[in-house]
């Protein structure tokens, strides 16, 4: 499913939520009790920052008993990978034109 | 040259351009200048006056963090959901001037949160590269 890069932007833009997602992409898949342990905010907190991270795609649950496990989903960077590519051709290309500018500045 | 670090989420264009420095920081900072080579814009060369530039496809929110004349100019650039600072830096050589544009993501217009944002950012993508060198 692709990801609105907006949404992206806004859902890892917050420290807490990124803490939590890189945690997940570091030690792999965990249950909302195993984050609230080393997180330092609440587990309402935790459940909620995990609801807006699997709506943007960044993790996945998966149900076990009683228990909920989630984990990091790393295609879901892509669009962020892509920023700094669709940045680099925009900005040659705004330098073509400002080149462009100054020969003609100088006639 | 273009750099693509995804540690920073940076990118980094730079030209040696054979005119003085003078000659483009007019092309940077004035807005009939701007927009033949960048966007329509009310720019001003004011710190912390806001501006918009527009394009064919929308518009960019920006607001002037730095202005020293013929040296450097910086703003940041908010579009598509990401706040970025855009840096211009002027480096006069012997037949021109070096002329480095950086762009950030992340990074607020604040310079507390801006600081704060930017290790923060640096830092998780640092450990992602980890993370993902060892799935490889």
């Amino acid at each position: 499913m692709p990801t609105d890069p907006d949404m992206l932007f806004r859902t890892l833009a917050d420290p807490t939520r990124r803490a939590i997602f890189e945690r997940l992409c570091r030690d792999g898949e965990q249950t909302v009790g195993a984050l609230t342990a080393q997180s330092g905010v609440s587990q309402p907190a935790v459940s909620k920052h995990l609801g807006v991270l699997r709506q943007a795609g960044l993790v996945r649950d998966r149900h076990e008993g009683r228990q909920t496990h989630y984990s990091a989903q790393l295609g879901a960077l892509a669009p962020l990978m892509d920023w700094t590519s669709r940045m680099a051709g925009f900005w040659q290309s705004r330098f073509d034109d400002l080149e462009d500018l100054l020969k003609r500045m100088d006639q | 040259m273009t750099d693509t670090g995804t540690e920073t989420l940076s990118v980094i264009v730079e030209r040696d351009l054979p005119f003085a420095p003078e000659k483009i920081w007019l092309a940077l900072t004035q807005p009939h200048l701007i927009q033949e080579w960048l966007m329509k814009n009310d720019f001003k060369p004011v710190v912390d006056h806001q501006f918009t530039l527009t394009g064919d496809w929308g518009s960019v929110d920006c607001q002037v963090l730095e202005v020293e004349p013929n040296k450097v100019l910086s703003y940041t650039w908010g579009a598509m959901g990401l706040a970025s600072v855009v840096t211009w830096t002027l480096t006069p050589s012997g037949t021109g001037t070096h002329l480095r544009m950086e762009q950030a993501g992340f990074r607020q217009d604040q310079q507390q949160a801006y600081q704060g944002a930017r290790f923060g950012w640096q830092k998780f993508f640092a450990n992602l590269e980890q993370v993902v060198a060892r799935t490889d």
